[in-house]
């Protein structure tokens, strides 16, 4: 457990989440400093949404500490959401108004006068590359325009602090690298991040610091860098067979590897030395399909802290 | 100025509103204007010919007010159910909502807040098409409006009580074919509720369309007494918080999980 300081925006020890008899949440302890980008890395069902409802101060914590900028949700809920950023999972866009008109009234929410929020619509329309389709209704977007809306959306305030909950999940690769880009700029600003993913390169391009969440616990915390390095080899030699031929490896790479993970559709051994271990392979005869050497991911901390891939 | 939430929560409504007010104006006055026009030039001169009216009134001026009232029922009925539920979980506007300083208890006062601008506008059109057909004493026939703006409202409240506990649209029809459709023809809008067979007059005075119509034409003819006005009032005004209470707890329980 570590101390907490008064720079900490957010705060929670033995964290906990039921529904029911469900514990989607159980007994989590986290800090997110100011000005850092913080991420939760989970597979589905890992409690990363219930997660964060209850730092966005809509959802009651069940058990354990939560203080989100030294207040606690229960007492000053509508105080700590006037500065919060909420990107929901699903977009919860007004499908009868038009783009602007969703971000103005958003405004409105949080007592800002109209003129205001028309001012600031306007310049985040520009800031998400919407500002062509101000006038159009919600409903005519493309999913990744409605998730560059929420998250114009969720900035009106000029919030603090953003959460978003997987913010690219069904975007195409350029959507994704706009999102990535702007989430970056506001972080330079000093907008501290929160968010979820479970796209291992979305959570090393963007996290300074995240948490492995899985079956409602934390599985590991650390830089993207510490858990590769705590938790992964430095290199990665991915192996394919041909379907049902797969070769016994037991034992015959034991000098060049420090461990084999047999997957489905292929085989990864992880090794300081990559290409000391595709001679290995070689030399004990063995013939892939094909063989690549990369370097440690987080997909790779994932599977060895859990035994399961991220996404399946 | 800082303005409550629950303010802004009628704001969203508006804005929504005005893409569709010329419309639904539109209805709002048409459809009593071939209502009335249709029962006074038709069944009202058969009435009043046979019998000389209902009550020794003319039967088009005692109908008028009467349905003024269940008007202002069905279209509360079915704004307290479709909108909100849609609000709820279609398109979780509320969740939107809710990810700001604005809080349930927001959400259900300006929606009720909404409701009634909504029914103002509903009877004051009604009125207007009466006025016009020369049925009630001017000023008082203006009470009117009111009355049966918390006719709608006391069908309102707890109709959304019943949508905060819907997970698909299967229950409104119901409601509407099994609650509201009755109401407006038997409630005594179109005749008067002793012409009904005793245990169905129990139910009817039960209900809040009963004392709504009632209050409605007792201001409309001018002939309902303070004391008798203030126990129709009375019994909507209980209804409509009473509603409002059950929304409340329901939408904290659904919205805020
Ligand atoms: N409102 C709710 N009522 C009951 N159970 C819930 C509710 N919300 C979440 N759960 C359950 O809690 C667990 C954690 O769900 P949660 O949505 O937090 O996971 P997640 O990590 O966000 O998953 P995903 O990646 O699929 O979004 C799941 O088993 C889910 O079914
Ligand atoms: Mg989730």
């Amino acid at each position: 457990m570590t101390d907490s300081s008064p720079s900490d925006l957010i705060v929670a020890r033995g964290l906990t989440k039921r529904f029911g008899d469900l514990v989607a949440v159980d007994g989590i302890d986290f800090t997110v400093a100011g000005g850092e980008a913080f991420g939760f890395l989970g597979p589905n069902g890992a409690g990363k949404t219930s997660t964060m409802r209850m730092i966005g101060g809509v959802s009651p914590v069940t058990a354990g500490v939560l203080t989100i900028f030294g207040l606690d949700p229960a007492q000053h809920g509508a105080q700590i959401r006037a500065r919060l950023g909420v990107v929901p999972q699903a977009d919860t866009l007004d499908l009868e108004l038009t783009v602007r008109e969703n971000l103005i009234i958003y405004a409105r929410y949080f007592d800002l006068p109209w003129s205001e929020g028309r001012k600031r619509a306007d310049e985040l329309l520009e800031f998400m590359q919407l500002k062509e389709r101000s006038k159009d209704k919600v409903d005519d977007l493309s999913g990744g325009m409605k998730r560059r809306l929420t998250i114009a959306r969720g900035l009106i305030n000029q919030p603090d602090l953003l959460l978003l909950d997987e913010p690219t999940t069904g975007l195409d690769p350029q959507a994704r690298h706009l999102v990535w880009d702007r989430l970056y700029r506001l972080k330079q600003r000093g907008v501290t991040l929160v968010l979820t993913t479970h796209y291992m390169d979305e959570a090393e391009q963007l996290c300074d610091r995240l948490v492995v969440m899985d079956k409602a616990r934390i599985a590991a915390e650390g830089s993207p860098r510490e858990l590769i390095d705590r938790y992964s080899t430095r290199e990665v030699l991915e192996l394919r067979f041909p379907i049902d031929e797969q070769p016994n490896l037991d034992g015959k790479l034991k000098d060049v590897a420090e461990r084999v993970e047999v997957l489905a559709d292929r085989v990864l051994v992880y090794t300081s030395d990559g290409d000391a271990a595709v001679a290995a392979i070689n030399r004990h005869g063995i013939r892939p399909e094909s063989s690549l050497v990369r370097r440690s991911t987080l997909e790779d901390v994932f599977l060895r802290l859990t035994g399961r891939r991220l996404i399946e | 100025m800082a303005l409550p939430s629950a303010l802004h929560v009628v704001e969203h409504n508006a804005v929504v509103f005005r893409r569709l007010w010329r419309g639904n104006i539109m209805v709002s006055f048409f459809t009593p204007l071939f209502f009335l026009a249709a029962m006074g030039i038709g069944l009202g001169s058969l009435v009043n010919r046979s019998s000389g009216g209902v009550n020794g009134v003319p039967y088009l001026d005692y109908l008028a007010p009467g349905l003024m009232a269940a008007a202002a029922m069905q279209t509360a009925a079915v704004e307290a159910m479709y909108p909100i539920l849609n609000r709820i979980m279609w398109d979780r506007i509320y969740d939107a909502m809710l990810a700001t300083p604005v809080a349930v208890r927001d959400l259900v006062f300006g929606e009720v807040a909404w409701f009634a601008v909504r029914m103002v506008i509903v009877t004051a059109a009604f009125w207007v098409v009466m006025t016009l057909f020369r049925i009630g004493h001017l000023p008082e026939s203006l009470l009117a409006v009111p009355a049966a703006a918390l006719t709608g409202l006391a069908f309102a409240t707890p109709v959304m009580a019943f949508t905060a506990t819907r997970r698909n649209d299967n229950g409104f029809a119901a409601i509407l074919r099994f609650v509201i459709t009755p109401l407006y023809l038997l409630g005594g809008a179109f005749f008067p509720i002793s012409q009904l067979p005793l245990v169905l007059q129990w139910v009817a005075w039960a209900t809040p369309l009963a004392h709504g119509v009632a209050l409605c034409r007792g201001v409309v003819l001018a002939n309902i007494g303070p004391g008798e006005a203030a126990l129709h009032l009375l019994v909507l005004v209980v209804y409509i918080l009473a509603g409002l209470a059950l929304a409340w707890i329901l939408l904290l329980r659904r919205l805020s999980k």
